[in-house]
């Protein structure tokens, strides 16, 4: 488990797959997540292999999540705002309407 | 939101807020494309916030040499645009997309500092979840203040040591490091070391970080030549190979690191030509003595012209911008040279280390081109070692037809992942040099973008016609 420095008081919580996880305000989303003990943030669209986030800083495209419904967010490039609501992201998204 | 600037900087790093300090100097306007929240790049990622901020004692001055240019930059006129991915440029036009909206911005002259990427690194189970990059740990530490005990870290090369490092004054030493970097590489290294010494601080500050790390008691491993990451649904133990002998221990967080690389897709998809260097063992974009690409608009600074560090990367950022500003006509050739003269001279300084460490450090063939049939190479499309060598069999020239065959390198990711090693893989089977195997034909949008986000744009590329 990822473990903080300096614990500070969390200001924000959002929602991923049904759990609220605590967090700071525009802290980094992939963080947030790693924090709270989350591995896998998607599976690949050709296996159904679980993923995680790999590089941290928006090349690799293992850490994609849906963010209030809109698929292929990079966690690791997406700030947490207060509420939000993130999904692990399974195999290619959908052709949103 | 300007819609038009004399100069466009995609990358917020050290050579980008350079640049950009430099082109207002000479009172050029001026927009900087960033992907990441604040500016800063990889290297001083988050330097001026907190939990940063009070990070002295574990992430070291070096990092907090970035400060003072995240001021300057902050404080320089040029309109910064965070969190906006570039996703296709050509000549004077930028096309980009940030989380509320997409858009075009004209430029006259391009800069780019894209940076670089850690060097895919395809080991049996390095796609499990708990697989991460030293880099991708350093971030955590940087921007988030997160540590994780017992992580074996696995690999070569200073960013490995020195991530290494930050963990044990974090008070979270590491439970081991299996190092990966040929013993044999020490004898071409000393050739190069006299001229090392030209840039003294980095030896000593290199040495400072393995005795710091001898001194934390962290177990290493020399001459590792085999590494296994076990696990199915996340990585839960690591094996490796030390002549002919197996060792294994358990794991759940692994990081793995030998080295950097140019972050090409960029330069690639605007046909800038490049040559393979082979003592970096990467791509690298050919360019003028002032930085400019084959496509005379571009210029591209930093490591993503070639990896030389913070320091370089910022002198090439002054560099370029300087080479920008004559040609837009704000200063003559004889105002240009000199100009530039100490800032050529500090640059020579600087990469005068650059040959000892990329001798020290070139990553061992057995890792930049596996021989295992069932490692994967390309992350995003599960595409494994054995595929490509069917490929290649069945007669596949280069990665292009890999990419056509076998979808290999057509993921989100683009190729950025699997590209250096596929060039790697192809020249090992093919005899061929990794010149002449070549490298995707890469095209826009270099990032991934929906039906809308292309039609937002479009819709001002009507407006500025008018």
């Amino acid at each position: 488990m990822f473990q903080l420095l300096d614990p500070g008081e969390f200001d924000a919580a959002f929602d991923f797959e049904g759990r609220t996880i605590s967090a700071f305000e525009g802290e980094n989303l992939a963080a947030a997540l790693l924090r709270a003990g989350v591995r896998a943030f998607r599976q690949t669209p050709r296996s159904g292999a679980a993923r995680g986030p790999y590089c941290m800083m928006g090349v690799c495209f293992e850490c994609l999540v849906t963010v209030d419904g809109e698929p292929n967010r990079q966690a690791c490039l997406e700030t947490v705002r207060s509420g939000m609501i993130v999904e692990a992201q399974a195999g290619s998204a959908e052709i949103i309407q | 939101m300007n819609a038009s600037f004399d100069v466009a900087i995609i990358g917020a790093g050290p050579a980008g807020m350079a640049a950009a300090i430099e082109a207002r100097k000479h009172g050029l306007s001026c927009v900087v494309f960033d992907e990441a929240a604040r500016p800063g790049g990889q290297i001083y990622r988050d330097v001026a916030q907190r939990p940063a901020q009070d990070r002295l004692s574990i992430l070291g001055p070096d990092y907090y040499a970035g400060l003072e240019l995240v001021e300057a930059f902050q404080r320089c006129g040029a309109e910064h645009r965070p969190q906006t991915l570039v996703w296709c440029v050509s000549e004077g036009e930028i096309y980009w997309r940030s989380r509320e909206q997409s858009g075009l911005t004209l430029a006259r002259r391009i800069i780019a500092a894209a940076g670089a990427m850690e060097r895919p690194f395809p080991v049996r189970g390095w796609t499990l979840p708990g697989v991460m990059t030293a880099g991708a740990l350093q971030i955590l530490l940087k921007s988030a203040s997160l540590v994780e005990d017992d992580m074996i870290f696995i690999g070569g090369g200073p960013l490995l040591y020195l991530v290494a490092a930050q963990y044990c004054r974090s008070g979270f030493r590491p439970r081991l490091i299996l190092e990966t970097t040929p013993r044999r590489n020490l004898i071409p290294a000393l050739a190069h070391l006299p001229r090392a010494l030209l840039a003294p601080h980095y030896l000593i500050k290199g040495l400072g970080m393995l005795r710091e790390l001898r001194a934390a008691g962290v177990p290493v491993v020399r001459g590792v030549e085999e590494i296994e990451i076990e696990g199915d649904d996340a990585a839960r133990g690591v094996r490796w190979r030390v002549g002919e002998r197996w060792r294994r221990e358990d794991a759940e967080r692994v990081a793995l690191h030998h080295g950097l690389a140019p972050n090409v897709n960029l330069a690639m998809a605007l046909r800038c030509e490049h040559f393979w260097d082979n003592r970096q063992r990467c791509w690298r974009p050919r360019l003028d003595g002032w930085g400019r690409s084959s496509q005379s608009w571009l210029w591209i600074a930093g490591d993503e012209a070639g990896i030389a560090g913070a320091i370089s990367a910022r002198l090439s950022g002054v560099l370029t911008a300087i080479d920008v500003a004559h040609d837009l006509g704000m200063i003559g050739e004889d105002e240009r040279n000199a100009m530039s003269a100490p800032v050529r001279s500090a640059l020579a300084q600087e990469r005068a280390v650059r040959p000892f460490l990329e001798a020290l450090y070139r990553p061992a063939e057995c890792f930049v081109a596996p021989e295992a049939d069932d490692i994967i190479l390309c992350r995003c499309e599960e595409v494994t070692r054995g595929e490509i060598a069917q490929a290649v069999s069945e007669g596949a020239m280069g990665p292009n037809q890999v990419k056509g065959f076998l979808r290999c390198g057509m993921g989100p990711c683009q190729g950025r992942l699997c590209g250096h090693t596929i060039t790697e893989v192809m020249s090992s089977l093919s005899g061929r040099s990794q010149e002449d195997v070549g490298y995707f034909r890469q095209r826009m949008p270099i990032k991934p973008v929906t039906v809308g986000q292309i039609a937002g744009a479009s819709v001002l590329v009507g407006a500025n016609a008018r």
